[in-house]
């Protein structure tokens, strides 16, 4: 009988992340559909009883805990040594956690060291013929595979966003220590923080309802035949600020600022979405300046709703790429939104009148 | 250690041309591109990057060395390599193997693995092993990983953006990490494993000088590339498809820009 277990770390207050949650309701989906598993929560961090009492009503038979300040911090060494020992301990089958930064990094060595195989970026699950299969892609979002493995442990890293977080009530609840030793040598990193990139203005917000994408042509010359860059940066970021939007860009626009070009300050790599950028999820998204040529629209694979905004009526979005392509020049069109955004948003806190 | 420099060991496959159409075909030893071996092929993006830094640094450190390890078919690396050997110096190390996206990391991880640890003279104590955090094939983000464990390596980091060698010899390293943020870590020093993201430098420019340095060890390398048994055992592909690609496009010439903004946000504010 299979033995899942989830594997979660927490956030910096002890508790369970929404990322956390959301693996809890993957392992109670799969759960139901598993006759005769059962469930084991596994936690990692500096301290955990926080998230071991949001644990309480989770379906976890055992709660299980890597504790102490050595895993605090996100750091290879010392996360892979606690999944690692948390999976031993639990004698996990199947493996299931959040594919956050942190445990993309330290899972796969965990994987290896229990002689067990992973897999990342799963966006779906079945049963098939009795087993556990599961869906990702291949090719940077180009193709979908389902498929199964035969070696266990099985750990399965979900992508954010896949499940609905759970939100079991909390309550008086312990775990089983299990112990680690974060010996010197596995603390030769000492993280630091986080930090924003300083040319970032918060302008990445994954839980952002639309995604603005602003293509290289917002910094080519215009009909007056001179590049408006200021102009464009005020309008971009006018419009983020009204409606709340993540701000994406097309490779070519970030590698321009690599090469020093005057271009959009408030870009960096980070925004990039395609081929080389990221491929965020989120419900809507709206293209402008940007051709909508394949290795960008890769990245639009988990984007719901889309439309484009481009002087070209022959750019890659008119070809099915989006749902609506608006063939007109995006200064005016986005200073026109801006100004409806404007009317309806309340006035800002101290604003006169 | 900046008076001896670095042994930098990068790791980068092929992967098709992005401008590419691709399509799945199922072959005797399991699913494949229809037409791989006739798709034009580039060194991976992200490995790309960690090319491009690799040689950056060792640029700037005295007695420093960049390695390539590759693994492919031994005509697509060669092709792959008319490209990328103009663009900075390097000595590749070459793997005859299959590099398709659906063979396994950890098969993958455990050649190029090999690969490393027959470099004659490398020195575990200045070793750097780079290479792309994620490939534009499997995209699993795994095998650099287990390519580090594999090497006893256990300081790693992913989605690395920069590397600075600071004063004391230690290494400032910024990781991408949710909400469009880096994390800051501080290592001691070397061995240490970095999947690359993108870094900060542009694609370097051709040079055919360093296209004939190159060339001079890459002939003989592909020459004598080892073959590597790499599939994915253990694992079965139930089906793999092409998603709907194409949308109904409602191309909208004849609007204003006001009757424009007028439906953008009526759509923007629909739930």
């Amino acid at each position: 009988m299979d033995t899942i277990l989830l594997l979660l770390h927490t956030g910096p207050d002890g508790g369970l992340t929404r990322a956390a949650r959301e693996t809890v309701a993957a392992g109670q989906q799969i759960l139901r559909d598993m006759p005769g598993a059962s469930l084991v929560a596994g936690v990692v961090g500096g301290q955990v009883q926080p998230a071991i009492e949001q644990l309480a009503s989770s379906g976890a038979s055992r709660l299980l805990a890597v504790e102490g300040p050595a895993f605090g911090p996100a750091r290879h060494a010392t996360d892979a040594a606690a999944a690692a020992a948390l999976i031993r301990s639990a004698q996990a089958t199947l493996v299931l956690a959040a594919g956050t930064s942190r445990w993309s990094r330290a899972l796969p060595a965990a994987a290896h060291r229990c002689q067990g195989c992973i897999d990342t970026h799963a966006t779906g699950w079945a049963m098939v013929d009795g087993s556990l299969a599961i869906t990702r892609w291949y090719y940077r979002q180009r193709m979908e595979a389902q498929l199964r493995r035969t070696p266990r442990p099985w750990l399965i890293l979900f992508d954010p966003g896949i499940f609905p977080p759970w939100d079991g009530a909390p309550g008086p609840a312990q775990a089983q220590r299990v112990e680690v030793d974060a010996d010197p040598n596995l603390q030769r990193t000492r993280v630091e923080g986080v930090q924003a990139p300083a040319a970032q203005a918060q302008t990445i917000r994954p839980d952002a309802d639309l995604l603005l994408v602003a293509g290289a042509g917002w910094t080519k010359k215009q009909a007056d035949g001179r590049a408006h860059v200021q102009e464009a940066e005020a309008l971009l970021l006018d419009f983020l600020a009204k409606s709340r939007a993540s701000l994406g860009s097309s490779k070519s626009l970030v590698d321009l600022s690599g090469e020093g070009e005057a271009v959009l300050s408030f870009l960096t790599h980070l925004n990039q979405v395609g081929q080389t950028g990221s491929t965020p999820r989120h419900p809507k998204g709206l293209a402008t300046c940007c051709h909508g040529e394949e290795p960008h629209a890769v990245g639009w694979r988990f984007i719901h709703e889309r439309r484009a905004i481009n002087l070209d009526p022959g750019c890659g979005w008119a070809r099915g790429k989006a749902d609506v392509l608006y063939v007109a020049d995006a200064f005016a069109v986005l200073a026109a939104v801006n100004a409806r955004l404007a009317q309806a948003a309340p006035p800002a806190p101290g604003t006169p009148g | 250690m900046t008076s001896t420099g670095y042994n930098i060991v990068v790791c980068g496959g092929l992967a098709p041309d992005p401008l590419q159409s691709l399509e799945p075909a199922m072959g005797p030893s399991g699913p494949a591109l229809k037409n791989e071996m006739m798709l034009p092929v580039v060194l991976d993006p992200w490995a790309s990057h960690a090319l491009y830094e690799a040689a950056h640094l060792a640029g700037r450190i005295p007695g420093s060395k960049v390695w390539l390890v590759s693994l492919g078919h031994r005509g697509k690396l060669q092709q792959m390599m008319m490209t990328v050997a103009q663009k900075v110096p390097f000595e590749l190390v070459a793997i005859e193997g299959a590099a398709g996206g659906f063979t396994d990391p950890a098969e993958t991880a455990a050649a190029l693995a090999e690969a490393i640890r027959s470099i004659p003279g490398l020195d575990p104590a200045r070793l750097l092993v780079w290479g792309g955090w994620e490939s534009a094939t499997r995209g699993a983000g795994v095998t650099m990983a287990l390519v580090g464990e594999r090497l006893g390596i256990q300081d790693q980091f992913q989605g690395v953006d920069e590397f600075k060698v600071q004063p004391d010899g230690s290494f400032r390293i910024l990781e991408r990490v949710e909400g469009g943020q880096h994390q800051v870590s501080i290592c001691t020093g070397p061995p240490v494993l970095a999947g690359w993201a993108t870094g900060s430098l542009p694609e370097p420019r051709n040079n055919p000088q360093i296209g004939m340095q190159n060339m001079r060890s890459v002939m003989p390398a592909l020459q004598k590339a080892r073959t590597a048994k790499v599939g994915a055992e253990g694992v079965r592909f139930d089906r793999i498809t092409l998603p709907q690609q194409q949308r109904a496009t409602r191309v909208v010439k004849d609007l204003s820009p006001d009757q424009i903004a007028d439906e953008i946000i009526g759509w923007i504010r629909q739930p």
